[in-house]
């Protein structure tokens, strides 16, 4: 029985902390929340330069050739510092797409790049104010070429290539597409949380390559997604974590009617439920993380507990951290809102707590839970 | 990551499942438990099962042998206790005895007393109960005010212990009382274990809200306890009952009852407004958050296990196992009855709604035992995030002139 993380794992985790913690990873996400910049361009060199974004990816091909447990454990101290780059959408969705989804002229041209960070990729779904469905994907493929608008694309701003999710006569399909080409219109949309830009992108008539097959475009993009929920549920974690660390100092030290507001029950028990979502979302992901890691047959039940309670442990966190901190948390100045704003990012970025409780009702139909 | 036994666990394993194969035999999960110890015949198949596994060494594994067990490690006891969960064997009602007064007796008592009372302990020919909650302390249980008084030799008790699981088939309990309300409130008690046989020892069950009766009132007059049983120093009865305390939290685990097993299987097949109630978006979310909680706290115990087979020590993270549990056992059965609508008022022989009915009406007690869902959320709160204590009004003073209110 181990359902931990190994020695070499939780090395890797204690350096990517240091590391993050040295570069004031929360600093430069104020600053970029306060600036026109949709990321830090320097602390993301740094990043690629540290190899994570090849960290799945085959030696072959360049990467560390490693597995999604090192993944997981970056994902919580990226999420930890509120890291204003473009890590998820490059890595956990269009990365693992690629080496999913990609024939092997797609991985030798696109995986080597990855690594180097001369590519950068994000994934584009939404077309309209709902959740997207296998009925409402509107942009169209015909002809090697889309045709379409996306809405809600995190990252595009940096992103060079995107996997489009779009329909043609025969069903629906995952396109890869290079963002420089003609055709390609990428326009900032403001958002809640800008230490990560979203934008709308334009296809007019914009060659791509096909990822999988015409017809189960929608099913690969579902497997995708249970498995990035799992990486998206670690940066939760790592967020809520610090979250609470931040409203258990302010509680020791601020005081109210002559002695520390943490010795009132009324915080106390506040801080206690915090404590209790996060360890039950925190366990959820090492049972996720080793379904993820195995490929084992019950992820998209694994996955879709690790996101619920990630989510649930995350918008608690955050929300009532800044209660803690009673005005100070309201204000601009502290810190408090940025994990608001990154709790809401990270809970829509891949669909919502509603959403991901239906889709593990689901999968406990499918698999029959008694 | 795996989750595979050592090859050591496995060996152990191995040796528990073929002892408990050709000992017992394996539970039909279909059929309700009943632990109902009025009942003589199960109270008698109790003892016989306890005294088999003493036989056979099972009974106490991680004490010393020459007190019954065999000295295991900490993921052998959770081995062996996975494994006879897997059996239909009676348990419950040496819990108190072997998990809260073992420990406190193999601490404090005299090794002539430890001959004495710890192996028919084990093997289940004596029953321990424990009495230290009373009228007016219960999450403040060191506000307790039953006396005793010293003369000669002995000790003369008198007063009130209440909530005392199994008292009224009990052989021994563990006592903590008030030898000096003229002290400090923690410095004026003192900690014995007593003959429940005693002349002046009087036992009352309470009925509680299910209408069952699992624990009792125990009124104490003019009883007498030689000194001899007295456990630690004059005075050092809250040092004595703390690390009693401490074993009843580990030992107070997950609330047992209807899960959301239960709820999803019902909800496949119950009709709610002309469709089965696991259409109804309200209803799935619930299934879905409750089963979130369960995993939740499955996967934590499977990260302490994961601590102790590595030999280290496990982290905060079982604490919030009873929180989570009984509250949404609660729920749980909440669910279920009102899924029935107006026909939830009625009793019926259907299982499933026994379970809910049941699970609605005993929940309010599992938020209470072993430390209220306040009292645990303060010691998350005080012992694992290290905020500081609530400012009290009975330190430094006699306990005497403690505030009381009227109870």
């Amino acid at each position: 029985m181990n359902l931990d993380f190994s020695d070499d794992q939780k090395f890797l985790q204690e350096e990517a902390r240091k590391f993050l913690e040295k570069e004031e990873a929360l600093n430069r996400n104020r600053a970029v929340l306060e600036t026109d910049n949709k990321f830090d361009e320097d602390l993301w060199k740094k990043i690629v330069d540290l190899g994570w974004t090849g960290i799945r990816i085959p030696e072959e091909y360049d990467g560390l050739g490693l597995g999604h447990l090192e993944l997981c454990v970056i994902a919580e101290e990226l999420g930890r510092f509120l890291a204003p780059v473009p890590f998820s959408s490059s890595v956990y969705l269009f990365t693992e797409a690629i080496i999913n989804y990609g024939t092997d002229e797609i991985k030798e041209d696109i995986l080597p790049k990855l690594v180097s960070g001369e590519i950068v990729g994000t994934l584009a779904v939404t077309e309209d104010l709902h959740a997207p469905t296998k009925n409402n994907i509107n942009l169209s493929y015909a002809n090697g070429k889309i045709n379409g608008k996306k809405i809600a694309v995190p990252d595009a701003g940096v992103a060079t290539h995107a996997v489009v999710v779009a329909k043609s006569n025969k069903g629906i399909s995952l396109q890869l597409v290079d963002l420089s080409v003609t055709g390609v219109t990428t326009e900032h949309q403001e958002n809640i949380d800008e230490s990560r830009g979203h934008f709308s992108i334009t296809f007019n008539d914009v060659e791509t390559q096909l990822l999988g097959d015409e017809v189960s475009g929608w099913e690969l993009y579902e497997s995708l997604i249970n498995q990035a929920a799992v990486l998206f549920s670690y940066e939760q974690i790592g967020g809520s974590q610090a979250s609470l660390d931040m409203a258990i100092n302010y509680a020791k030290e601020r005081y109210a009617f002559g002695r520390p507001i943490g010795s009132y029950q009324a915080i106390k028990h506040k801080l206690a439920d915090m404590y209790i979502a996060l360890t039950l979302a925190k366990s959820n992901c090492y049972y996720a993380a080793w379904a993820l890691s195995t490929d084992a047959a019950d992820l998209p039940s694994a996955s879709a507990t690790a996101r619920v309670s990630a989510t649930k442990a995350y918008q608690l966190c955050s929300k009532e951290n800044i209660q803690t901190h009673g005005g100070n948390g309201f204000t601009w100045e502290y810190d408090c809102h940025m994990f608001y704003r990154r709790s809401k990012l990270l809970s829509l970025n891949i669909g919502s707590l509603s959403n991901w409780r239906e889709k593990l009702v689901t999968s406990l139909e499918q698999s029959n839970i008694n | 990551m795996d989750f595979n036994d050592t090859p050591e666990e496995a060996k152990f394993r191995k040796k528990c499942r073929e002892w408990l194969e050709k000992n017992a035999t394996y539970k039909d999960e279909s059929t309700p438990q009943n632990d109902d110890f009025a009942n003589a015949n199960k109270m008698k198949a109790a003892k016989a099962w306890q005294k088999k596994k003493y036989d056979a060494g099972w009974a106490m594994l991680h004490w010393p042998k020459e007190y019954g067990g065999i000295g295991a490690s900490s993921m052998e006891r959770i081995i062996w206790a996975n494994e006879e969960a897997k059996f239909d064997v009676p348990k419950g009602i040496f819990e108190i005895g072997l998990g809260m007064c073992g420990p406190v007796m193999m601490e404090y008592a005299t090794e002539e007393q430890k001959e004495r009372y710890l192996p028919p302990m084990a093997e289940g020919k004596e029953i321990w109960c424990q009495l230290f909650s009373e009228p007016s302390a219960g999450s403040d249980v060191a506000g307790l005010r039953s006396k005793a008084v010293q003369d000669g030799d002995k000790w003369i008790i008198n007063g009130q212990k209440v909530w005392t699981s199994g008292a009224h088939f009990s052989d021994f309990g563990i006592l903590v009382v008030r030898h000096d309300p003229n002290l400090e409130k923690h410095k004026g008690m003192t900690f014995f274990f007593v003959d429940m046989k005693s002349p002046g020892i009087e036992v009352k069950p309470i009925k509680q809200i299910t209408g069952g009766s699992s624990f009792n009132e125990v009124y104490f007059t003019d009883v007498e306890i030689p000194d001899s049983q007295r456990l630690g120093e004059i005075g050092d009865g809250w040092k004595v009952a703390i690390t009693t305390l401490m074993n009843e939290r580990l030992a107070v685990g997950d609330a047992g009852g209807a899960d959301v097993e239960d709820a999803f299987r019902w909800a496949k097949t119950q009709d709610n407004l002309g469709d089965p109630l696991l259409t109804n978006k309200a209803a799935r979310e619930s299934i879905a958050d409750w089963y979130c909680e369960k995993s939740g706290l499955k996967n934590t115990k499977l990260r302490t296990m994961s601590a102790l087979s590595r030999g280290d020590t496990p982290g905060p993270e079982a604490s919030i196992t009873k929180i989570v549990s009984a509250g949404k056992l609660q729920d749980i059965g909440n669910f279920g009855i009102d899924s029935l609508d107006m026909a939830g008022m009625l009793k019926t022989d259907n299982q499933d709604i026994k379970g809910f009915q049941n699970a609605w009406l005993g929940a309010p007690g599992m938020r209470i035992a072993g430390g209220t869902d306040e009292i645990l959320r303060n010691i998350i709160a005080e012992r694992v995030l290290g905020l500081p204590q609530d400012p009290r009004a009975d330190k430094g003073v006699a306990f005497k002139d403690i505030p009381s209110g009227n109870s």
